[in-house]
Protein backbone atom coordinates (compact mmCIF):
# COMPACT_ATOMS: atom_id res chain seq x y z
CA UNK A 1 0.00 0.00 0.00
CA UNK A 2 1.36 3.50 -1.04
CA UNK A 3 2.26 5.56 1.82
CA UNK A 4 1.80 8.96 1.69
CA UNK A 5 3.65 10.13 4.38
CA UNK A 6 6.57 10.25 1.76
CA UNK A 7 5.46 12.51 -0.51
CA UNK A 8 4.01 14.95 2.77
CA UNK A 9 7.84 14.38 3.89
CA UNK A 10 9.34 15.29 0.80
CA UNK A 11 7.49 18.81 0.94
CA UNK A 12 8.23 19.18 3.90
CA UNK A 13 12.62 18.66 3.36
CA UNK A 14 11.86 20.73 0.39
CA UNK A 15 10.24 24.17 2.25
CA UNK A 16 12.94 23.90 5.27
CA UNK A 17 15.44 23.18 2.75
CA UNK A 18 14.75 27.16 2.10
CA UNK A 19 13.21 28.42 4.82
CA UNK A 20 13.23 28.23 8.86
CA UNK A 21 10.72 25.34 10.32
CA UNK A 22 8.51 27.54 11.60
CA UNK A 23 7.57 29.22 7.95
CA UNK A 24 7.40 25.74 6.33
CA UNK A 25 4.85 24.80 9.28
CA UNK A 26 3.15 27.89 8.27
CA UNK A 27 3.24 27.41 4.95
CA UNK A 28 2.19 23.38 5.28
CA UNK A 29 -0.58 24.66 7.46
CA UNK A 30 -1.98 27.45 4.87
CA UNK A 31 -1.92 24.91 1.92
CA UNK A 32 -3.88 21.80 4.10
CA UNK A 33 -6.52 24.34 5.34
CA UNK A 34 -6.52 25.53 1.40
CA UNK A 35 -7.06 21.60 1.02
CA UNK A 36 -9.74 20.59 3.20
CA UNK A 37 -11.51 23.66 1.94
CA UNK A 38 -11.50 22.76 -1.42
CA UNK A 39 -12.52 18.93 -0.39
CA UNK A 40 -15.32 20.42 1.69
CA UNK A 41 -16.79 22.05 -1.08
CA UNK A 42 -16.33 19.18 -3.68
CA UNK A 43 -18.00 17.28 -1.51
CA UNK A 44 -20.40 18.61 -0.19
CA UNK A 45 -21.41 19.56 -4.33
CA UNK A 46 -21.36 15.80 -4.64
CA UNK A 47 -23.37 14.59 -1.98
CA UNK A 48 -26.33 17.59 -2.99
CA UNK A 49 -26.32 15.95 -6.09
CA UNK A 50 -26.32 12.48 -5.42
CA UNK A 51 -29.19 13.31 -2.78
CA UNK A 52 -30.85 14.67 -5.21
CA UNK A 53 -30.85 11.83 -7.71
CA UNK A 54 -30.98 9.09 -4.90
CA UNK A 55 -34.21 10.53 -3.53
CA UNK A 56 -36.09 11.05 -6.84
CA UNK A 57 -35.17 7.43 -7.68
CA UNK A 58 -36.75 6.48 -4.42
CA UNK A 59 -40.00 8.45 -5.47
CA UNK A 60 -40.00 7.20 -8.73
CA UNK A 61 -38.71 10.59 -9.95
CA UNK A 62 -36.19 11.54 -12.50
CA UNK A 63 -34.42 14.26 -10.69
CA UNK A 64 -32.49 16.83 -12.15
CA UNK A 65 -32.10 16.56 -15.23
CA UNK A 66 -32.51 20.10 -17.43
CA UNK A 67 -29.14 21.81 -16.16
CA UNK A 68 -25.97 20.05 -17.94
CA UNK A 69 -25.44 16.21 -19.07
CA UNK A 70 -27.87 14.64 -16.29
CA UNK A 71 -28.49 17.70 -14.47
CA UNK A 72 -24.65 17.50 -13.56
CA UNK A 73 -24.47 21.09 -13.19
CA UNK A 74 -27.53 22.16 -11.03
CA UNK A 75 -25.88 22.26 -7.97
CA UNK A 76 -23.05 24.40 -9.33
CA UNK A 77 -26.10 26.32 -10.31
CA UNK A 78 -27.46 26.17 -7.12
CA UNK A 79 -24.33 27.15 -5.42
CA UNK A 80 -24.36 30.45 -7.78
CA UNK A 81 -27.65 31.33 -7.14
CA UNK A 82 -27.02 31.38 -3.26
CA UNK A 83 -23.87 33.24 -3.77
CA UNK A 84 -25.64 36.08 -5.51
CA UNK A 85 -28.29 36.42 -2.89
CA UNK A 86 -28.44 38.70 -0.43
CA UNK A 87 -27.85 38.40 3.52
CA UNK A 88 -30.10 40.13 5.31
CA UNK A 89 -30.49 41.00 8.98
CA UNK A 90 -33.93 40.64 11.36
CA UNK A 91 -35.08 43.43 13.20
CA UNK A 92 -35.11 43.07 16.64
CA UNK A 93 -32.52 40.22 16.83
CA UNK A 94 -29.03 39.78 18.06
CA UNK A 95 -27.33 40.57 14.43
CA UNK A 96 -23.99 39.58 16.00
CA UNK A 97 -25.04 36.65 17.14
CA UNK A 98 -27.22 35.67 14.03
CA UNK A 99 -24.17 36.31 12.23
CA UNK A 100 -21.66 34.15 14.59
CA UNK A 101 -24.08 30.96 14.73
CA UNK A 102 -23.11 29.32 10.99
CA UNK A 103 -19.79 29.59 11.64
CA UNK A 104 -19.57 27.43 15.00
CA UNK A 105 -21.63 24.94 12.95
CA UNK A 106 -18.96 25.70 9.76
CA UNK A 107 -16.13 25.25 11.87
CA UNK A 108 -16.99 21.99 14.47
CA UNK A 109 -17.97 20.42 10.71
CA UNK A 110 -15.35 20.95 9.37
CA UNK A 111 -13.05 20.45 12.55
CA UNK A 112 -14.55 16.64 12.73
CA UNK A 113 -13.53 16.81 8.81
CA UNK A 114 -10.11 17.05 8.91
CA UNK A 115 -10.18 13.84 11.41
CA UNK A 116 -10.77 11.47 8.59
CA UNK A 117 -8.35 8.98 7.78
CA UNK A 118 -7.78 9.59 3.69
CA UNK A 119 -4.92 7.10 3.33
CA UNK A 120 -2.13 5.26 4.99
CA UNK A 121 0.06 8.40 5.88
CA UNK A 122 -2.73 11.44 4.73
CA UNK A 123 -4.24 12.05 8.07
CA UNK A 124 -4.21 15.82 8.60
CA UNK A 125 -5.24 15.53 12.61
CA UNK A 126 -3.86 12.52 13.77
CA UNK A 127 -4.09 13.16 17.71
CA UNK A 128 -3.61 10.20 20.34
CA UNK A 129 -6.99 10.84 21.38
CA UNK A 130 -7.99 10.45 18.03
CA UNK A 131 -11.45 9.47 18.66
CA UNK A 132 -12.49 11.59 21.50
CA UNK A 133 -11.27 14.83 19.78
CA UNK A 134 -14.10 13.77 17.08
CA UNK A 135 -16.47 13.42 19.47
CA UNK A 136 -15.67 16.77 21.29
CA UNK A 137 -15.47 18.76 17.67
CA UNK A 138 -18.64 17.51 16.80
CA UNK A 139 -20.46 18.89 20.20
CA UNK A 140 -19.68 22.85 19.78
CA UNK A 141 -21.94 22.43 15.94
CA UNK A 142 -24.51 22.23 18.77
CA UNK A 143 -24.46 25.76 20.38
CA UNK A 144 -24.18 27.51 16.65
CA UNK A 145 -28.32 25.37 15.99
CA UNK A 146 -29.11 26.56 19.50
CA UNK A 147 -27.58 30.09 18.70
CA UNK A 148 -29.25 30.24 15.35
CA UNK A 149 -32.68 28.95 16.81
CA UNK A 150 -32.66 32.02 19.24
CA UNK A 151 -30.82 35.12 17.63
CA UNK A 152 -33.17 34.66 14.61
CA UNK A 153 -36.12 36.01 17.07
CA UNK A 154 -38.79 33.93 15.52
CA UNK A 155 -40.27 30.91 17.24
CA UNK A 156 -40.53 28.20 14.80
CA UNK A 157 -36.79 29.08 14.51
CA UNK A 158 -36.36 28.54 18.44
CA UNK A 159 -39.01 25.55 18.65
CA UNK A 160 -37.00 23.69 15.82
CA UNK A 161 -33.04 24.63 17.96
CA UNK A 162 -34.23 23.34 21.05
CA UNK A 163 -35.69 20.34 19.40
CA UNK A 164 -32.27 19.78 17.46
CA UNK A 165 -30.67 20.41 21.18
CA UNK A 166 -32.57 17.92 22.36
CA UNK A 167 -31.81 15.49 19.55
CA UNK A 168 -28.28 15.68 19.22
CA UNK A 169 -27.03 15.96 23.30
CA UNK A 170 -29.01 12.22 23.79
CA UNK A 171 -28.32 10.60 20.07
CA UNK A 172 -24.58 11.89 21.36
CA UNK A 173 -24.74 9.39 23.80
CA UNK A 174 -25.43 6.29 22.28
CA UNK A 175 -22.12 7.81 19.42
CA UNK A 176 -19.98 7.39 22.24
CA UNK A 177 -20.97 4.04 23.58
CA UNK A 178 -20.82 2.77 20.05
CA UNK A 179 -17.02 4.32 20.14
CA UNK A 180 -16.19 3.04 23.29
CA UNK A 181 -17.23 -0.82 21.90
CA UNK A 182 -15.07 -0.56 19.59
CA UNK A 183 -12.21 1.09 21.33
CA UNK A 184 -12.07 -1.56 23.96
CA UNK A 185 -11.46 -3.83 20.78
CA UNK A 186 -9.16 -2.06 19.34
CA UNK A 187 -7.06 -0.98 22.28
CA UNK A 188 -6.31 2.10 20.90
CA UNK A 189 -8.35 6.08 19.85
CA UNK A 190 -5.83 6.98 17.45
CA UNK A 191 -8.19 6.49 14.11
CA UNK A 192 -4.74 5.98 12.20
CA UNK A 193 -4.03 3.09 14.22
CA UNK A 194 -7.21 1.76 14.13
CA UNK A 195 -6.87 1.73 10.48
CA UNK A 196 -4.17 -0.16 10.39
CA UNK A 197 -4.76 -3.11 12.31
CA UNK A 198 -7.71 -3.42 10.44
CA UNK A 199 -5.50 -3.62 7.41
CA UNK A 200 -2.85 -6.10 8.94
CA UNK A 201 -5.77 -8.28 10.90
CA UNK A 202 -8.86 -7.60 9.31
CA UNK A 203 -11.81 -5.18 9.56
CA UNK A 204 -13.26 -5.15 12.52
CA UNK A 205 -16.92 -5.65 11.88
CA UNK A 206 -15.98 -8.75 10.74
CA UNK A 207 -12.97 -9.18 14.22
CA UNK A 208 -15.80 -8.02 16.52
CA UNK A 209 -18.47 -10.01 14.65
CA UNK A 210 -21.37 -9.72 17.19
CA UNK A 211 -21.14 -7.17 19.52
CA UNK A 212 -19.16 -5.18 16.09
CA UNK A 213 -22.18 -5.93 14.27
CA UNK A 214 -24.75 -4.19 16.82
CA UNK A 215 -22.70 -1.05 17.47
CA UNK A 216 -22.85 -0.58 13.69
CA UNK A 217 -26.00 -0.54 13.46
CA UNK A 218 -26.72 1.11 16.35
CA UNK A 219 -23.62 3.99 14.95
CA UNK A 220 -25.75 4.25 11.33
CA UNK A 221 -29.55 4.90 13.61
CA UNK A 222 -27.67 7.46 15.87
CA UNK A 223 -25.43 8.76 12.91
CA UNK A 224 -28.43 9.90 11.18
CA UNK A 225 -30.38 11.44 13.81
CA UNK A 226 -26.68 13.60 14.81
CA UNK A 227 -27.30 14.99 11.23
CA UNK A 228 -30.60 15.96 11.60
CA UNK A 229 -31.45 14.15 8.55
CA UNK A 230 -34.82 12.05 8.41
CA UNK A 231 -36.53 9.75 9.97
CA UNK A 232 -34.92 12.19 12.74
CA UNK A 233 -35.41 15.76 10.63
CA UNK A 234 -37.65 17.19 13.36
CA UNK A 235 -35.47 20.34 13.68
CA UNK A 236 -36.46 21.74 10.17
CA UNK A 237 -39.75 19.34 9.79
CA UNK A 238 -40.39 21.95 6.84
CA UNK A 239 -43.97 20.39 7.10
CA UNK A 240 -44.55 22.06 10.75
CA UNK A 241 -41.84 24.15 11.34
CA UNK A 242 -41.48 25.90 7.67
CA UNK A 243 -37.59 25.12 8.19
CA UNK A 244 -36.53 24.65 11.80
CA UNK A 245 -33.45 26.80 13.17
CA UNK A 246 -32.59 28.16 9.63
CA UNK A 247 -35.91 29.41 8.71
CA UNK A 248 -34.44 33.42 8.51
CA UNK A 249 -30.82 32.76 7.19
CA UNK A 250 -30.47 33.89 3.69
CA UNK A 251 -27.83 33.78 0.66
CA UNK A 252 -24.51 31.91 1.53
CA UNK A 253 -25.16 32.08 5.82
CA UNK A 254 -27.90 29.13 4.99
CA UNK A 255 -25.61 27.74 2.06
CA UNK A 256 -23.06 27.03 5.63
CA UNK A 257 -26.11 25.05 7.03
CA UNK A 258 -26.88 23.60 3.99
CA UNK A 259 -22.93 22.67 3.74
CA UNK A 260 -22.59 21.38 7.18
CA UNK A 261 -25.71 19.21 6.86
CA UNK A 262 -23.93 17.45 3.47
CA UNK A 263 -20.51 17.26 5.44
CA UNK A 264 -21.59 15.93 8.23
CA UNK A 265 -23.42 13.00 6.49
CA UNK A 266 -20.27 12.41 5.04
CA UNK A 267 -18.16 12.82 7.92
CA UNK A 268 -20.83 9.92 9.73
CA UNK A 269 -20.10 7.74 7.03
CA UNK A 270 -16.46 8.27 6.97
CA UNK A 271 -16.04 7.83 10.97
CA UNK A 272 -18.45 5.03 10.01
CA UNK A 273 -15.56 3.38 7.43
CA UNK A 274 -12.81 3.72 9.59
CA UNK A 275 -13.83 2.34 12.62
CA UNK A 276 -15.89 -0.57 11.12
CA UNK A 277 -15.47 -0.78 7.52
CA UNK A 278 -11.32 -1.03 7.53
CA UNK A 279 -10.75 2.78 6.57
CA UNK A 280 -8.36 2.79 3.69
CA UNK A 281 -7.59 -0.99 4.15
CA UNK A 282 -8.22 -2.87 0.82
CA UNK A 283 -10.52 -5.61 0.68
CA UNK A 284 -8.93 -8.96 1.64
CA UNK A 285 -9.71 -12.43 1.33
CA UNK A 286 -7.71 -15.19 3.16
CA UNK A 287 -6.66 -17.83 0.63
CA UNK A 288 -7.64 -16.07 -2.62
CA UNK A 289 -3.56 -14.44 -3.59
CA UNK A 290 -4.60 -13.22 -6.70
CA UNK A 291 -7.35 -11.55 -6.18
CA UNK A 292 -5.81 -9.49 -2.94
CA UNK A 293 -2.85 -8.87 -4.64
CA UNK A 294 -4.96 -7.16 -7.24
CA UNK A 295 -7.23 -5.36 -4.59
CA UNK A 296 -3.83 -3.97 -3.02
CA UNK A 297 -3.12 -2.03 -6.37
CA UNK A 298 -6.27 0.15 -5.80
CA UNK A 299 -5.01 3.21 -3.95
CA UNK A 300 -6.44 3.89 -0.03
CA UNK A 301 -8.10 7.01 -0.72
CA UNK A 302 -10.46 5.28 -3.88
CA UNK A 303 -10.96 2.22 -1.07
CA UNK A 304 -12.35 4.78 1.40
CA UNK A 305 -14.20 7.26 -1.14
CA UNK A 306 -15.61 4.11 -2.27
CA UNK A 307 -16.89 2.66 1.63
CA UNK A 308 -18.14 5.66 2.84
CA UNK A 309 -20.46 6.82 -0.66
CA UNK A 310 -21.54 3.19 0.40
CA UNK A 311 -22.58 3.96 3.96
CA UNK A 312 -23.93 7.51 2.73
CA UNK A 313 -26.23 5.63 0.55
CA UNK A 314 -27.07 3.34 3.08
CA UNK A 315 -27.64 6.60 5.20
CA UNK A 316 -30.09 8.15 2.43
CA UNK A 317 -31.83 5.05 1.71
CA UNK A 318 -33.06 5.34 5.48
CA UNK A 319 -33.70 8.80 4.96
CA UNK A 320 -35.92 8.31 2.12
CA UNK A 321 -37.78 5.30 3.70
CA UNK A 322 -38.87 5.53 6.91
CA UNK A 323 -41.83 8.22 7.78
CA UNK A 324 -40.58 11.34 10.07
CA UNK A 325 -40.56 10.77 13.93
CA UNK A 326 -42.17 12.74 16.69
CA UNK A 327 -40.28 14.20 18.87
CA UNK A 328 -41.38 11.82 22.18
CA UNK A 329 -40.81 8.92 19.59
CA UNK A 330 -37.18 10.10 19.22
CA UNK A 331 -36.39 10.76 22.45
CA UNK A 332 -37.91 7.45 23.65
CA UNK A 333 -36.06 5.61 21.58
CA UNK A 334 -32.69 6.68 21.96
CA UNK A 335 -33.63 6.62 25.75
CA UNK A 336 -35.42 3.54 26.10
CA UNK A 337 -33.76 1.20 23.52
CA UNK A 338 -30.31 2.79 21.98
CA UNK A 339 -28.74 3.28 25.07
CA UNK A 340 -29.52 -0.09 27.11
CA UNK A 341 -28.60 -1.74 23.80
CA UNK A 342 -25.19 0.14 23.75
CA UNK A 343 -24.73 -0.22 27.59
CA UNK A 344 -25.59 -4.14 27.30
CA UNK A 345 -23.21 -4.33 24.10
CA UNK A 346 -20.62 -2.75 25.35
CA UNK A 347 -20.23 -5.18 28.48
CA UNK A 348 -20.36 -7.70 25.59
CA UNK A 349 -17.85 -6.35 23.60
CA UNK A 350 -15.68 -6.46 26.88
CA UNK A 351 -16.53 -10.17 27.26
CA UNK A 352 -15.35 -10.84 23.37
CA UNK A 353 -11.95 -9.18 24.13
CA UNK A 354 -11.24 -10.58 27.70
CA UNK A 355 -12.15 -14.39 26.50
CA UNK A 356 -10.59 -13.20 23.28
CA UNK A 357 -12.88 -14.66 21.56
CA UNK A 358 -12.44 -12.16 18.44
CA UNK A 359 -10.50 -12.41 15.25
CA UNK B 1 10.31 34.91 20.18
CA UNK B 2 9.72 31.77 18.54
CA UNK B 3 6.37 30.73 17.17
CA UNK B 4 4.78 28.78 19.55
CA UNK B 5 5.09 32.01 21.63
CA UNK B 6 3.48 34.10 18.81
CA UNK B 7 0.25 31.28 19.34
CA UNK B 8 0.42 31.88 22.90
CA UNK B 9 0.56 35.63 23.11
CA UNK B 10 -2.47 35.31 20.56
CA UNK B 11 -4.50 33.15 22.55
CA UNK B 12 -3.69 34.59 25.87
CA UNK B 13 -4.73 38.35 24.31
CA UNK B 14 -8.13 36.51 23.03
CA UNK B 15 -8.80 34.82 26.29
CA UNK B 16 -8.32 38.20 28.53
CA UNK B 17 -10.09 40.15 25.75
CA UNK B 18 -13.04 37.58 25.78
CA UNK B 19 -12.90 37.18 29.61
CA UNK B 20 -13.42 40.70 30.23
CA UNK B 21 -16.33 40.43 27.54
CA UNK B 22 -17.97 37.94 29.03
CA UNK B 23 -18.09 39.96 32.20
CA UNK B 24 -19.39 43.45 30.59
CA UNK B 25 -21.44 42.60 28.18
CA UNK B 26 -25.44 43.38 29.04
CA UNK B 27 -27.27 40.47 27.61
CA UNK B 28 -27.09 37.46 29.37
CA UNK B 29 -26.80 35.12 25.96
CA UNK B 30 -23.93 37.00 25.11
CA UNK B 31 -22.18 36.64 28.01
CA UNK B 32 -22.36 32.71 27.59
CA UNK B 33 -21.07 32.89 24.04
CA UNK B 34 -18.19 34.73 24.86
CA UNK B 35 -17.90 32.05 27.88
CA UNK B 36 -17.70 29.84 24.92
CA UNK B 37 -14.66 31.31 23.10
CA UNK B 38 -12.98 31.79 26.33
CA UNK B 39 -12.79 27.86 27.22
CA UNK B 40 -11.86 27.23 23.34
CA UNK B 41 -9.35 29.77 24.20
CA UNK B 42 -8.32 27.68 27.18
CA UNK B 43 -8.17 24.38 24.86
CA UNK B 44 -5.87 26.00 22.66
CA UNK B 45 -3.90 26.40 25.41
CA UNK B 46 -3.91 22.66 26.59
CA UNK B 47 -3.66 22.12 22.56
CA UNK B 48 -0.08 24.41 22.54
CA UNK B 49 1.38 22.62 25.27
CA UNK B 50 0.85 19.02 23.61
CA UNK B 51 -1.39 17.98 26.20
CA UNK B 52 -4.59 16.55 23.56
CA UNK B 53 -5.87 14.81 26.39
CA UNK B 54 -6.85 17.67 28.20
CA UNK B 55 -7.60 19.97 25.53
CA UNK B 56 -10.10 17.48 24.02
CA UNK B 57 -11.54 17.41 27.57
CA UNK B 58 -11.81 20.83 27.68
CA UNK B 59 -13.58 20.79 24.23
CA UNK B 60 -15.82 18.49 25.30
CA UNK B 61 -16.64 19.14 29.45
CA UNK B 62 -16.86 23.01 29.01
CA UNK B 63 -17.88 23.82 25.58
CA UNK B 64 -20.00 20.65 24.33
CA UNK B 65 -21.15 20.26 27.48
CA UNK B 66 -21.60 23.28 30.49
CA UNK B 67 -21.93 25.83 27.81
CA UNK B 68 -25.03 24.04 25.98
CA UNK B 69 -25.91 23.45 29.50
CA UNK B 70 -26.33 27.54 29.67
CA UNK B 71 -27.98 28.30 26.67
CA UNK B 72 -30.35 25.84 27.11
CA UNK B 73 -31.41 26.89 30.61
CA UNK B 74 -31.52 30.48 29.60
CA UNK B 75 -33.52 29.73 26.08
CA UNK B 76 -35.85 27.49 28.53
CA UNK B 77 -36.48 30.40 31.20
CA UNK B 78 -37.63 33.76 30.44
CA UNK B 79 -34.31 35.36 31.01
CA UNK B 80 -32.59 35.33 27.37
CA UNK B 81 -34.10 38.88 26.66
CA UNK B 82 -32.94 40.24 30.20
CA UNK B 83 -30.53 42.69 30.66
CA UNK B 84 -28.03 43.29 33.29
CA UNK B 85 -29.49 46.00 35.90
CA UNK B 86 -27.61 49.58 36.36
CA UNK B 87 -24.19 48.59 37.86
CA UNK B 88 -24.26 51.14 41.12
CA UNK B 89 -20.67 51.94 42.78
CA UNK B 90 -21.09 49.95 45.62
CA UNK B 91 -20.78 47.01 42.76
CA UNK B 92 -17.87 48.33 40.82
CA UNK B 93 -15.79 49.00 44.43
CA UNK B 94 -16.77 45.44 45.24
CA UNK B 95 -15.95 43.52 42.57
CA UNK B 96 -12.75 45.73 42.44
CA UNK B 97 -11.33 44.70 45.83
CA UNK B 98 -12.54 41.23 44.97
CA UNK B 99 -10.77 41.30 41.82
CA UNK B 100 -7.01 42.96 43.15
CA UNK B 101 -7.65 40.38 46.36
CA UNK B 102 -7.84 37.95 44.62
CA UNK B 103 -4.95 38.66 41.56
CA UNK B 104 -2.57 39.05 44.92
CA UNK B 105 -3.24 35.92 46.11
CA UNK B 106 -2.56 34.28 42.62
CA UNK B 107 0.08 36.20 41.95
CA UNK B 108 2.26 35.42 45.54
CA UNK B 109 0.82 31.51 44.83
CA UNK B 110 2.55 31.73 41.30
CA UNK B 111 6.04 33.62 42.12
CA UNK B 112 6.66 31.75 44.86
CA UNK B 113 5.88 28.05 44.62
CA UNK B 114 8.36 26.16 43.45
CA UNK B 115 7.24 23.87 40.40
CA UNK B 116 7.77 20.44 39.68
CA UNK B 117 8.63 19.08 36.43
CA UNK B 118 7.31 15.79 35.55
CA UNK B 119 9.87 13.20 34.60
CA UNK B 120 10.30 13.08 30.57
CA UNK B 121 8.73 16.68 30.45
CA UNK B 122 11.32 18.76 28.29
CA UNK B 123 11.15 22.72 26.59
CA UNK B 124 9.61 21.58 23.66
CA UNK B 125 5.92 20.77 23.82
CA UNK B 126 5.32 17.28 22.51
CA UNK B 127 2.40 15.20 21.20
CA UNK B 128 1.80 11.89 22.52
CA UNK B 129 3.81 12.06 25.73
CA UNK B 130 1.20 11.37 28.18
CA UNK B 131 -0.61 9.08 26.24
CA UNK B 132 -4.44 8.22 26.84
CA UNK B 133 -3.31 4.22 27.97
CA UNK B 134 -1.30 5.78 30.67
CA UNK B 135 -4.26 8.55 32.01
CA UNK B 136 -6.36 5.53 31.94
CA UNK B 137 -4.09 3.08 33.88
CA UNK B 138 -3.67 5.57 36.56
CA UNK B 139 -7.47 6.08 36.64
CA UNK B 140 -8.34 3.14 37.60
CA UNK B 141 -5.49 1.62 39.15
CA UNK B 142 -5.57 1.04 43.27
CA UNK B 143 -1.55 1.66 43.41
CA UNK B 144 0.23 4.43 45.60
CA UNK B 145 -0.04 6.86 42.53
CA UNK B 146 -3.60 5.35 41.30
CA UNK B 147 -6.78 7.42 41.45
CA UNK B 148 -9.46 4.66 41.99
CA UNK B 149 -10.55 6.28 45.09
CA UNK B 150 -11.45 9.47 44.19
CA UNK B 151 -12.91 8.39 40.44
CA UNK B 152 -15.17 6.58 42.19
CA UNK B 153 -15.67 9.25 45.01
CA UNK B 154 -16.66 11.79 42.04
CA UNK B 155 -18.88 8.92 40.91
CA UNK B 156 -21.02 9.04 43.75
CA UNK B 157 -21.13 12.38 44.20
CA UNK B 158 -22.83 12.65 40.79
CA UNK B 159 -25.11 9.67 41.34
CA UNK B 160 -25.99 11.85 44.39
CA UNK B 161 -26.86 14.49 42.40
CA UNK B 162 -28.68 12.92 39.63
CA UNK B 163 -31.33 11.69 42.51
CA UNK B 164 -31.38 15.00 43.93
CA UNK B 165 -32.18 16.60 40.64
CA UNK B 166 -35.06 13.40 40.11
CA UNK B 167 -36.34 14.05 43.87
CA UNK B 168 -36.92 17.72 42.79
CA UNK B 169 -38.26 17.62 39.36
CA UNK B 170 -40.76 14.92 40.39
CA UNK B 171 -44.29 15.61 40.27
CA UNK B 172 -46.34 15.13 43.57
Amino acid sequence: MFDFSIVSQWIHGLLTSVMPEWAAVLIECVLVALVIITLYAVFAIALIYFERKVCAFFQCRIGPNRVGKWGLLQVFADVFKMLTKEIINMRNSDRFLHNLAPFLVIVASMLTFSCLPWNKGAHILDFNVGVFFLLAASSIGVVGILLAGWSSNNKYSLIGAMRSGAQIISYELSIGMTMLTMIALTGTMQLSEIVQQQADYGWNICRGHIPAIIAFLVYLIAGNAECNRGPFDLPESESELTAGYHTEYSGMHFGFYYLAEYLNLFITAGIATAIFLGGWAPIYFPGLDGFNDVMAYIPGIVWFVGKTVVVVFLLMWMRWTFPRLRIDQILSLEWKYLVPISMLNLVLMALVVAFGVHF
Amino acid sequence: MNAEFIIFLVLALFVAVFSVMTVTTKSIIRAATYLLFVLFGTAGFYFLMGYTFLGSVQVMVYAGGIVVLYVFSILLTSGAKDTLSKVSKGKIAASLISTLVGLAVVLFIVLTHQFKTAIGVGDEPCENLITIDTIGQFMLSTDKAGYLLPFEAVSVLLLACIIGGLVIARKR
